[in-house]
């Protein structure tokens, strides 16, 4: 059992856990991922790791209410513990001193990039951040971000923070005005896309972490498997994080909509069970 | 005494109309009178060819004859000598190429073989069902090492519980949530029930062996943390990452490997969805491909979840399949369709990405292969399309690099498995240890017991001379 042992409502729909799981804080690196299962009848899903402290033996989830499983995750309380969790899992990021930086997080993604970011910095990077959401509640961890950026620019779909639009628009205006060496573009299937399309028109190199529908998480089912330059790679092992150019998006993205139905479903009848329990 | 039956003891199996609704398991077992009047067919041979044939060696005349007398708990003592899961052992291994197949009555001309395997399943779970495990006393002397297990599959568990006799203190690592392996994974319910799985493991836990899951060794702990903190360890890994054929149309939704459709259903729970979280789709016309026990799993399965038509999609023809016999059989009285002399060639895409379709083409058998198999070649022209929204590959699984890419010490074999001595499971480094299907490939349950005992054996040896050379402290 995992003890959830900080817990804070970001935002309408996002989480930040702090869960006890020494084993795992002492292993994980920037890139890495956890698989959990909340109990008995649970799934299990993927969480990239946000943060560690090995002093407390403790690891940060960030996540989004997308479905069941993480809408009865957000339910749980301090002193509430999860039934498994592994990990640290997946291969880390290419952590050294590439020169300048961009790192670009989307919505709940940018809980991904921070520990990149922060890594990237004490690697002696000059370590531009971009990060962007629909609206300005959902900017999360923008101090921490802040604190190992040497630029933090931010963009909302609505304009309520920072500028008006989308972070490719902000990643042209960068490389518009200084040349960057390396990239990563963390969030929805669609920003990394776009992300990698602006970063290749200016022959700028960039990562991307895929999240596809994991089962086991280590390899042995292929649930996860994605087209990485025209042959097959399991994303739990071999990524999850790739070169954007050599990623199969349109494959990807049909993918992830495999089970639409059934999530739908499954958080539906969550919903009315919750509302049949407590009114 | 009236004469042997020319028969094996008829044994009761759930209707096959009823059971293709359900996960129940297929066969009932004996009861004990059956099971008397099985091993009454025993002709209780001197040099009983049916002993070299199972790969633990278990005495098989001798708990028979104990069934005949009545004697069970005895009978489940001799068992309990060679063998750590007989229950399990007695439900999937093939007998029909192993013990029963030299069985000496076997041999008469219109008899059957002694139904060694059913007899040996009724006597392990009498056992699980009347020995209170709580009661298993165990030693008090000192341990005499500290042996770490990697993987808790049929391997594991043989060498864990034979070393946790020996006196040693056994910890096993386990990367999913759930202990088993294949066992739990892989094998469904209705040809091995999980309650007999978990008692199973629960008499090895007795045994005073610790099973430690969540934990990936390569990630969660390094190798060199075990290499360590223990005095051996044992390396039983499995084959469990899946090959793929890699023909067009792979990656459309509606294609699983057999192994994730199986871990989604035996492992998840899925066909108890949504009761359980873990989705499966419904599907109507499934294609599963390959000829194995594991395809056989997958189709049957699949016809239990409500699939209106599932077919098997082999290349060879039924002479060479390498499914159970047994379990073919209950496949074709569950409506499973064959394809023989069949192979895949495209999985045909509805446009938006799923699949409507499995474009195969025909084949002919040519001149025998390395294996002494007729190789399938295709036949031009014969291409023809099966309807399908949900097809299932089950062409085999390969070695699973998570631990070994952060062990390049060791020395593999060209196949990416790990080169092990057969005699011994010693590998490249001392006191690491290796066997089951990370040495051989995808096998059976029974050959990965037979290198855990033998493994087991060793490292108990390694240990014992280790301890007597003198330490030399490095400075």
């Amino acid at each position: 059992m995992y003890k959830i042992t900080k817990k804070v409502h970001i935002s309408k729909n996002e989480y930040d856990f702090w869960i006890e799981a020494p084993r795992i804080a002492a292993k994980a690196q920037p890139g890495q991922f956890v698989i959990l299962r909340i109990n008995e009848v649970g799934e299990r899903i993927p969480l990239t790791i946000a943060d560690t402290d090995p002093s407390s033996g403790s690891i940060r989830l960030v996540f989004q209410v997308i479905g069941k499983t993480t809408a009865e995750l957000g339910t749980l309380k301090v002193g509430d513990a999860i039934l498994d969790l592994t990990g640290p899992l997946g291969m880390p990021t290419e952590i050294k001193n590439y020169g300048t930086v961009m790192i670009v997080g989307g919505g709940v993604g940018i809980a991904a990039i921070f520990p990149i970011v922060k890594e990237l910095k004490k690697a002696g990077n000059r370590v531009i951040t971009i990060l962007g959401a629909k609206t300005a509640e959902l900017v999360i961890l923008q101090d921490e971000c802040r604190e190992y950026s040497d630029e933090l620019i931010i963009t909302t779909d609505d304009g309520t923070l920072g500028m008006k639009g989308l972070v490719t628009e902000a990643m042209e205006q960068v490389i518009a005005r200084e040349t960057v060496n390396c990239s990563w573009a963390i969030g929805p299937s669609i920003m990394m896309k776009f992300c990698t399309m602006t970063a290749t028109n200016h022959e700028l190199p960039i990562y991307v972490s895929l999240n596809p529908i994991m089962i086991d998480g280590t390899g042995m089912c292929g649930g996860c498997r994605v087209t990485i330059d025209g042959s097959i790679k399991f994303a739990c092992v071999d990524g999850p994080e790739f070169k954007g150019t050599e990623v199969n998006w349109e494959e990807f993205i049909s993918r992830m909509k495999q089970y639409k139905t059934e999530e739908e479903n499954s958080l539906t009848d969550y919903q009315k069970a919750q509302v049949g329990n407590h009114g | 005494m009236a004469r042997r039956s020319r028969t094996k003891t008829p044994i009761t199996e759930q209707d096959p109309a009823l059971r293709k609704t359900n996960f129940s398991e297929v066969c009932l077992g004996y009861t004990i009178e059956e099971g008397q009047a099985e091993a009454i067919r025993c002709l209780q041979c001197k040099n009983a060819p049916c002993i070299t044939s199972c790969p633990v060696m278990i005495d098989i005349p001798g708990f028979i004859l104990a069934i005949k007398e009545g004697h069970m708990q005895e009978a489940a003592d001799v068992l309990g000598k060679y063998t750590n899961l007989p229950a399990i052992c007695g439900r999937v291994c093939p007998q029909e190429k192993q013990c029963e197949q030299v069985c000496k009555l076997g041999m008469a001309k219109n008899f059957e073989p002694v139904a060694i395997g059913k007899l040996e399943r009724l006597v392990a779970d009498w056992a699980l069902e009347n020995q209170d495990f709580s009661k298993q006393v165990q030693s008090d002397q000192p341990k005499i090492g500290r042996i770490a297990v990697i993987g808790s599959g049929p391997s594991g568990l043989t060498v864990a519980g034979d070393l946790a006799k020996m006196n040693y203190e056994v910890i096993v690592y386990e990367a999913l949530h759930d202990s088993g392996g294949v066992l739990t994974y892989g094998i469904p319910e209705f040809r091995l029930p999980k309650r007999i799985v978990k008692k199973e493991i629960e008499s090895i836990e007795a045994l005073g062996v610790t099973i430690e899951t969540n934990i990936v060794v390569g990630k969660t702990i390094t190798m060199d943390e075990i290499m360590n903190d223990f005095d051996a360890c044992y390396i039983s890994v499995g084959a469990g990452a899946p090959n793929f054929m890699g023909i067009p149309g792979t990656a459309l939704n509606g294609v699983y490997s057999s192994s994730e459709y199986l871990t989604r259903i035996n492992l998840m729970h899925s066909y108890e969805f949504p009761k359980y979280d873990t989705p499966m789709k419904q599907s109507k016309n499934v294609v599963v491909i390959g000829g194995g026990n594991v395809a056989m799993d997958a189709a049957r399965s699949a016809k239990r979840l409500g699939a209106e038509h599932v077919s098997i999609v082999y290349r060879r023809s039924l002479e060479e399949l390498p499914a159970r016999i047994e379990e073919y059989h209950h496949s074709v009285e569950e409506d499973i369709m064959y394809h023989w002399l069949t192979n895949p060639i495209e999985y045909i895409n509805n446009g938006t990405g799923d699949l409507t379709g499995v474009k195969c083409v025909k084949m002919e058998l040519g001149e025998p292969d390395e294996s002494g198999r007729r190789r399938p070649v295709p036949i031009k022209n014969s291409e023809f399309i099966i309807e399908a929204d949900t097809v299932i590959e089950a062409i085999g699984q390969g070695s699973n690099k998570v631990l070994l890419s952060t062990f390049p010490e060791l020395t593999l074999t060209k196949w990416g498995y790990i080169e092990a001595d057969p005699k011994t499971g010693a590998t490249s480094i001392p006191g690491v240890f290796a066997g089951g299907d990370i040495v051989t490939g995808a096998a059976t349950v029974i050959l990965a017991m037979g290198a855990g005992k033998v493994a087991a054996v060793e490292i108990d040896k390694y240990v014992r001379e280790k301890k007597k050379t003198p330490v030399t402290t490095k400075v």
